[in-house]
C-alpha cells in the first residue's frame, strides 16, 4: 500500500467539496470512516458527500441518534460513534447489515468501529491546517474495493492536492 | 374500561371522542430520562416521576446508547410503579397508555414503546404514540392552560433546535431548525473540549457566570437570515480560538460562547414570534434551562409586548407528564395509535398539519 493521498481545503466549502467528489465514486456497499477532532468538518464533509449522491434532504449531525438515513443515487447511512467506547456497543449497532443494504456507509469517529467491519474501506482523515480554516484531509485506502479506485480518488481530489 | 383479557380497542372503528376526563399513563423513554405519568384531561398531573440517568452517562460524555437502553429496562417497572401510587390511581382508571415512539434513540424508544403496548394490551386501554416534540410544546400547556394560539414555541434540546409555530391543537408548523448541530449538542461538545465535563449546559451555564461574554467575539451564525440554525462553525471558532491563545480563561471563552448562542436563539425567536403575529413565546427542551437564554427571551418578551412562557427546571427536561398531555389531544384528534405502529427514531413533526 502507498501513503495517504492529501488535499488541503481553505474553506468549509472546500471541504464539502472533497466530499461532493468523493461521493461521485460511491458504489453500493462502500464504507468511508471519518476522523478527526472537533470541528475539523465530519459533518460538513458528510453534507458534500449527500450532495454528490444526490441527496436532497437537509444533513445534519447524528450525535443525538446515532444514525440517519438519506435518499440519494445510493442510499446514505450516516453515523456517528462519538459516544461509543466499548467495541460491544458498535457490534450492536449491526453495521455489517447496514453495510449489506445497498446503501454507503459513512461513520463518524469511525476509528473506533476499525475491529467490527471487514478490513474494506476508505478512511477520512481531518485534521487542522496553518490558516484557521484550512483542513488537512487525508484519504487511506484498505482493501481492495477502494484500491482499485486510487486513479480515480487521485483525480477526484486533484484541485485540492497538496503534499504527499 | 375492561377487565384483563377484555376486547383490545383499535383502529379507527374503535374511536370516538374520549372522556374529557380520561386519565393517561405516559411514558418517556427516548433518550436518557426513564419517566412515567398520570394525566388527567389532558392538564391535570396527578403524578410524574422521572429518573434520570445523568449519573450513568457523565463519566463517558455522553448519552451511551446501549447503556440507556439497559438503564431503561431496569428502571421502567418500578418508576410507573411509583407514577401510580403517586398519583392514587389503579390500573382500572388508567383509561389510555401512551409513549414517545420518536424521535429519539431506537433503543431507549423501543422499551418505553413496548411496555406501553403491553400494559394498553393487558388494560383493554387504546395505545397512544406520541412525537416527543409535539410532548414539548404541550408541556407548555401543562404549566400556562393560559396560553392560546398563535404563538410560537423554541425547542432546543440536545438532539433538536427548531422553530414551531402553534396555530392550534395539532396545527403547526416547523419555521425553522438546525442545519447542523443541535444547540444542546453544541453545549455538550464544547463543554467536553474545554474539559468542563457533562451535560454540558448546566457546566457552561454555571462557569459562565465567571466570565466575560464580550471577552472574545463569536460568530453569531445565520444572524439575521432566516429561521435556520447553525452551531457547527461557532463549535469551530471555539476550537480555533482556544488552539491559538491557550492561556484564554475558560470562563471567558464559556461565557462568550453561551452569549453568541442565546443571542442567535433569542434574534430569531423574536422574528419568528412578529412573523405570525403570535401573541406568546414559549421555550422549551433542556436548554431552556440556561439562565441566560431565560433571562434574556423575557426581556425580549417584555419589549416586544409578547406573553412569555418559561418553563419550570422539571418541565425542562424530559418527562413523561407532557407525553400523558400530548396523548390526550392526539387520541381526541386520531384516535389510537395501532399496536403494530413501531418506534422511530428520526421522526419529524409534521410540519404543517390543517392550518
Amino acid at each position: 500500500m502507498t501513503g495517504p493521498l492529501v488535499a488541503v481545503t481553505r474553506a468549509v466549502d472546500d471541504t464539502k467539496a472533497v466530499g461532493a467528489a468523493l461521493a461521485a465514486l460511491a458504489q453500493a456497499g462502500d464504507i468511508v470512516l471519518l476522523s478527526g477532532d472537533l470541528g475539523t468538518g465530519k459533518t460538513a464533509f458528510t453534507q458534500g458527500f449527500a450532495a454528490g449522491l444526490g441527496v436532497t434532504e437537509q444533513v445534519v449531525s447524528p450525535t443525538f441518534t446515532l444514525a440517519r438515513d438519506y435518499d440519494g443515487r445510493l442510499r446514505l447511512h450516516h453515523l456517528d460513534v462519538y459516544r461509543l467506547d466499548h467495541l460491544q456497543e458498535a457490534i450492536d449497532l449491526g453495521l455489517a447489515e447496514l453495510t449489506d443494504d445497498g446503501g454507503v456507509t459513512v461513520i463518524e469517529w469511525g476509528e473506533v468501529v476499525i475491529p467490527t467491519i471487514p478490513p474494506d474501506y476508505l478512511e477520512v482523515r481531518l485534521s487542522y491546517g496553518e490558516a484557521d480554516d484550512d483542513r488537512v484531509v487525508e484519504l487511506v485506502t484498505v482493501g481492495v474495493r477502494w484500491q482499485a479506485r486510487v486513479r480515480s480518488l487521485e483525480a477526484a481530489i486533484g484541485p485540492w492536492r497538496g503534499g504527499t | 374500561m375492561t377487565e384483563p383479557g377484555g376486547q383490545v380497542p383499535s383502529g379507527p372503528a374503535e374511536r370516538r371522542e374520549p372522556a374529557t376526563g380520561l386519565t393517561i399513563l405516559g411514558i418517556e423513554t427516548s433518550c436518557d430520562e426513564t419517566a412515567a405519568a398520570v394525566v388527567t384531561g389532558g392538564h391535570d398531573v396527578l403524578s410524574s416521576v422521572v429518573s434520570s440517568q445523568v449519573d450513568i452517562h457523565a463519566r463517558y460524555g455522553g448519552v451511551v446508547p446501549e447503556i440507556a437502553s439497559r438503564a431503561h429496562v431496569e428502571l421502567l417497572t418500578p418508576v410507573v410503579a411509583q407514577a401510580m401510587v403517586e398519583a392514587g390511581v389503579s390500573d382500572t382508571e388508567i383509561g389510555a397508555v401512551a409513549a414517545t415512539v420518536g424521535p429519539g434513540l431506537v433503543g431507549s424508544l423501543l422499551v418505553g414503546v413496548s411496555a406501553a403496548k403491553a400494559m394498553a394490551l393487558v388494560w383493554g386501554v387504546p395505545f397512544v404514540g406520541v412525537n416527543h416534540l409535539e410532548a414539548h410544546i404541550y408541556a407548555a400547556f401543562l404549566e400556562d392552560p393560559a396560553l392560546e394560539p398563535p404563538m410560537v414555541v423554541l425547542l432546543v434540546s440536545g438532539g433538536h433546535t427548531m422553530l414551531v409555530a402553534f396555530h392550534g391543537h395539532g396545527r403547526y408548523e416547523v419555521l425553522g431548525s438546525t442545519v447542523d448541530d443541535a444547540a444542546g449538542e453544541a453545549f455538550d461538545k464544547v463543554a467536553r473540549y474545554l474539559g468542563l465535563g457533562y451535560p454540558g449546559g448546566p457546566a457552561i451555564d454555571r462557569v459562565s457566570m465567571q466570565g466575560d461574554p464580550e471577552a472574545i467575539a463569536f460568530p453569531r451564525p445565520l444572524r439575521g437570515e432566516g429561521f435556520d440554525f447553525s452551531f457547527s462553525g461557532l463549535k469551530t471558532s471555539v476550537v480555533n480560538h482556544v488552539r491559538k491563545h491557550p492561556d484564554v480563561r475558560t470562563e471567558d471563552v464559556a461565557a462568550s460562547f453561551q452569549a453568541a448562542v442565546v443571542d442567535v436563539l433569542v434574534e430569531k425567536a423574536r422574528r419568528a414570534a412578529a412573523s405570525i403575529g403570535a401573541t406568546a413565546l414559549c421555550l422549551g427542551g433542556g436548554v431552556a434551562a440556561n439562565s441566560l437564554l431565560r433571562e434574556r427571551l423575557l426581556d425580549a418578551c417584555v419589549v416586544d409586548g409578547l406573553h412569555a412562557f418559561l418553563p419550570s427546571r422539571a418541565m425542562c427536561t424530559d418527562n413523561a407528564a407532557m407525553v400523558a398531555a400530548a396523548a390526550w389531544y392526539r387520541l381526541r384528534a386520531d384516535g389510537p395509535t395501532g399496536l403494530d405502529a413501531g418506534a422511530d427514531p428520526n421522526l419529524r413533526l409534521p410540519s404543517l398539519v390543517g392550518r
